[in-house]
């Protein structure tokens, strides 16, 4: 009995062990979206509380009806989420050199908290809704922070992506994609 | 030509490690002298072709020599020398590299002084270096070779990431990588201890001095990350439970509990098996760090170098060292000898409390840092842990560890008086009580509840070790020249004691100021205007652009006031990096010690005329990091007590007057 006690390390790192082997075959940013060529959930997100555009308060936050007619691209971020932080120069230079309308879904933030963020970083979003419960980053099929979600001229979801953008991401994936479905 | 025989120096390095390791095990197996002595000269011998191998990759980046694959990908003609130097390390190939150096470093070290090891124990503990040495050396020049070269050569290199290209993180690395590596050291001694089927108060004493090193490295490493993330990354968050940091934070939280239990290993004989456990988990954890920072299994911030190829690798590493370690563990651990009893309420006992909480602390980190990987493997969907979990579980474990931390020192050996340790205590008690009235009544009921407990438990933590110390030296019980000799006297470990279990405290009070009463201003600010925080005013008097060597910056100037005195001008910076394409900021600080003033520049608004300016006020910060560096200096003035110093035994037995074996000295 004592004997096994000692065992008891060597085959909780079996355990650990295997874990990671398998991990390789995940890729953690693989994730299964049923939502995948549906149209995209109804909503509609008020602006973040105190947010200014142009010197105004903002009017609107993010509603569907928003995205029907371009290809655009929803980013789902927060102020608290590290990895977004990451993809920020990305999304940036998607909205600002690459020619691709991104909104934001800004999830489960504090308005002060993620005005700091967009004033600090930039604001690469042509709006952004504040979903500040959450609910309706549920419908989307929001796993966690940051996702991305690639949206056709007829509003459906037609790729997605969990976690940060990287550049390679973007070229290899998103602009091949946009280019595809404007033609389309 | 020079990295060819940079390459070179390491294939040679690689084979010096095969011979470092093999004769010594059976030399030691069969009582062969000389094969075991094959160790020593093989342990210097592969710390200098090492060395020589780092020197010519230094080389490289330093006159960059674009026709190194590694300079092209990491460096830039243009890059300031400072970073051309740390910018060796701040890539995957070269920070692996830097990793062996410092293997072969402690390598060394353990053939040089380890003059009075006994001979197979000495032979076991440079052979099971040797391993690790040859694992990591197959690992660099098959997955990840520095010297490989590209032909044509570019015209100029890719430039190290800006976010690296930062003096705090610039030594960062080398610290964290004494640390991690000098853990090694702990494990070689507790396998060849394994293998020898023998732990005694002597082997502890040679481990301890390694572990309070790279403890001591390690805990610099990781405020210097900390600070970085504090002023470069973020805004004024100082800790973000992201992964890699979590991966440098369990080796720290496990060797903190090894330093403990080897103590009662070196003073009392007993929880032998328990502290070679700690010590195989503690360098496994670090081997861990590595994977996880390398594999790209869990996402991070910190992804600067991830390829699956090195992650499969260097899990097969973790599977033989880690996996092997253990087995052997499973097999000799019974067999050996228990030692000295004691009663719970002891000093043995505060230490086999400290080792519970801090082992419970480890597996609650490890758990929510891997939690979203096994639910995934597990088919039950993906989550991402953040900082709330880590708040939810940590804190209830670290409050009872800072409680226990004070009256541990106070409880004697074998059995003791808890009534006694705490009547002793009262003036911490007074301490605290008053520490959290003054605060309650100076920030009237601002700031959660929990910052209280912050305040109280900083306080019971500084002053009841300050209590302890001055009892010790019998402080106003007796004369002041009696007490300024006692204290002269006193061992150094009894002096790194105090001196890292006050710094304790200083970092609590920094963590709880920071969080709980940190003030803020955001506001888009037109040249000459104003803004007041926190009493402190900030005028804008205007944005120049700077070109540095690698970037072009806006820098703001701001001028603060207090009370109509002047009090600093602050210069933040936006700089962009031409050849990466990425911005920085560069936020602007300074520091009072009881505050940082920290003010950064965001984007111009819509017509250009304004800025978004960022101003904070975060009240005690830098005691996080003062308190870091005295848990550092602890640990290192620990490390210059007698008992470790090398051939102290030896000279007592000389004198002759102890006779006998070579006792420890007494701790009191």
């Amino acid at each position: 009995m004592r004997r096994l006690l000692y065992l008891l390390p060597f085959l909780l790192f079996i355990g650990v062990g295997i874990a990671f082997y398998l991990g390789f075959e995940r890729d953690p940013r693989d994730i299964p979206s049923a939502l995948i060529d549906k149209p995209a959930p109804t909503f509609d997100l008020p602006a973040i509380p105190g947010q200014m555009v142009q010197g105004q308060p903002a009017a609107s936050g993010l509603s569907s009806a928003k995205l029907a007619g371009d290809v655009t691209l929803v980013n789902v971020f927060a102020s608290w989420c590290i990895p977004c932080k990451a993809e920020h120069p990305v999304i940036t230079r998607l909205s600002r050199e690459q020619g691709v309308t991104v909104y934001g879904i800004n999830y489960k933030d504090k308005p002060e908290d993620a005005l700091t963020w967009l004033s600090r970083n930039g604001n690469p979003y042509a709006a952004i809704g504040a979903d500040q419960d959450g609910r309706v980053s549920i419908d989307w099929g929001v796993y966690g922070v940051p996702e991305s979600y690639l949206i056709d001229r007829k509003g459906r979801i037609r790729f997605k992506h969990v976690g940060p953008l990287t550049p390679q991401v973007v070229e290899e994936q998103i602009l091949p994609m946009v280019k595809h479905l404007r033609q389309g | 030509m020079i990295p060819e025989l940079g390459h070179y120096a390491l294939v040679l390095a690689l084979f010096v490690a095969l011979v470092q390791s093999v004769p010594p095990l059976v030399g030691a197996a069969t009582r062969n002298g000389a094969w075991m002595n094959v160790a020593v000269p093989a342990a210097i011998a592969q710390m200098l072709l090492v060395l020589l191998s780092y020197a010519a990759l230094t080389w490289a980046h330093v006159v960059s020599d674009f026709s190194v694959l590694n300079v092209v990908q990491n460096s830039h003609s243009a890059k300031p020398m400072l970073y051309k130097v740390s910018g060796v390390w701040g890539n995957h190939e070269g920070s692996m590299m830097l990793w062996i150096v410092m293997l072969t470093i402690f390598g060394a070290a353990v053939a040089l002084f380890g003059r009075n090891l006994p001979p197979t124990l000495k032979a076991r503990v440079l052979a099971v270096q040797g391993l690790i040495g040859v694992g990591f050396l197959l690992f660099i020049l098959i997955t990840s070779n520095p010297f490989i070269r590209v032909i044509p050569a570019p015209i100029d290199g890719n430039d190290l990431n800006p976010l690296l290209q930062d003096p705090g993180l610039a030594f960062h690395p080398p610290f964290l990588y004494a640390g991690y590596v000098g853990f090694s050291m702990a494990f070689s001694f507790a396998v060849a201890a394994l293998i020898e089927g023998r732990v005694d108060p002597a082997w502890a004493r040679w481990v301890r001095p390694w572990t309070l090193a790279a403890w001591s490295t390690l805990t610099m490493g990781i405020a210097m990350g900390s600070w970085w993330a504090y002023y470069e990354l973020g805004w004024g968050g100082w800790w973000y439970w992201d992964p890699v940091e979590n991966a440098s934070f369990m080796p720290w939280l496990a060797g903190t509990a090894l330093l403990h239990s080897a103590i009662v290993v070196e003073k009392r004989d007993a929880l032998k098996s328990w502290t070679i456990l700690l010590a195989i988990v503690t360098f496994s954890l670090s081997l861990m760090g590595t994977f996880l920072v390398r594999s790209g299994i869990l996402t991070s911030v910190h992804a600067f170098a991830v390829d699956p190829k090195r992650g499969i690798f260097i899990l097969v590493l973790l599977a033989i060292a880690t996996g092997g370690s253990l087995l052997l563990y499973s097999l000799r651990a019974p067999t050996l000898k228990a030692g000295g009893l004691f009663a719970p309420i002891s000093r043995e006992g505060a230490l086999v409390l400290n080792n519970l909480l801090l082992s419970t602390a480890t597996a609650t980190v490890f758990i929510g840092t891997l939690y979203p990987l096994f639910l995934d493997i597990l088919k039950l969907g993906k989550v991402s842990v953040g900082a709330p979990f880590f708040n939810a579980t940590f804190v209830p474990v670290a409050i009872p560890m800072v409680i226990a931390m004070v009256v541990g020192p106070y409880l004697s050996w074998k059995r003791a008086d808890l009534g006694a340790a705490l009547t002793r205590l009262w003036v911490a008690g007074v301490a605290v009580v008053a520490a959290v009235a003054v605060t309650a009544y100076v920030k009237a009921g601002s700031g959660p509840l929990l910052a209280l407990v912050g305040i109280g438990l900083a306080a019971w933590a500084f002053v009841g070790s300050l209590v302890e110390f001055a009892d010790r030296i019998a402080l106003f019980r007796t004369s002041f020249k009696n007490s300024w000799n006692r204290a002269v006297h006193l061992p150094r470990s009894a002096w790194g004691m105090t001196i890292a279990h006050a710094s304790i405290g200083l970092s609590i009070l920094g963590m709880t100021g920071t969080s709980a009463w940190q003030t803020e201003s955001i506001t888009a600010m037109r040249p000459g205007d104003r803004a007041s925080v926190a009493g402190y005013e900030f005028q804008f008097d205007g944005v120049g652009l700077v070109d540095g060597p690698n970037f072009k910056a806006e820098r703001g100037t701001f001028t603060v006031t207090k009370d109509g005195q002047r009090i600093a001008t602050l210069e933040p910076e936006r700089r962009s990096y031409s050849t990466t394409r990425m911005t920085t900021t560069e936020s602007a600080i300074h520091t009072t010690v009881f505050s940082d003033l920290y003010v950064a520049l965001g984007d111009p608004t819509q017509n250009g005329t304004a800025w978004i300016v960022r101003i904070y006020h975060h009240p005690l910060v830098p005691w996080i990091w003062i308190g870091g560096v005295g848990m550092m200096l602890g640990g290192l003035v620990s490390l210059t007590d007698r008992r470790f110093r090398i051939g102290a035994p030896e000279r007592r037995r000389a004198a002759g007057k102890t006779g006998g074996k070579s006792a420890p000295l007494p701790a009191e």
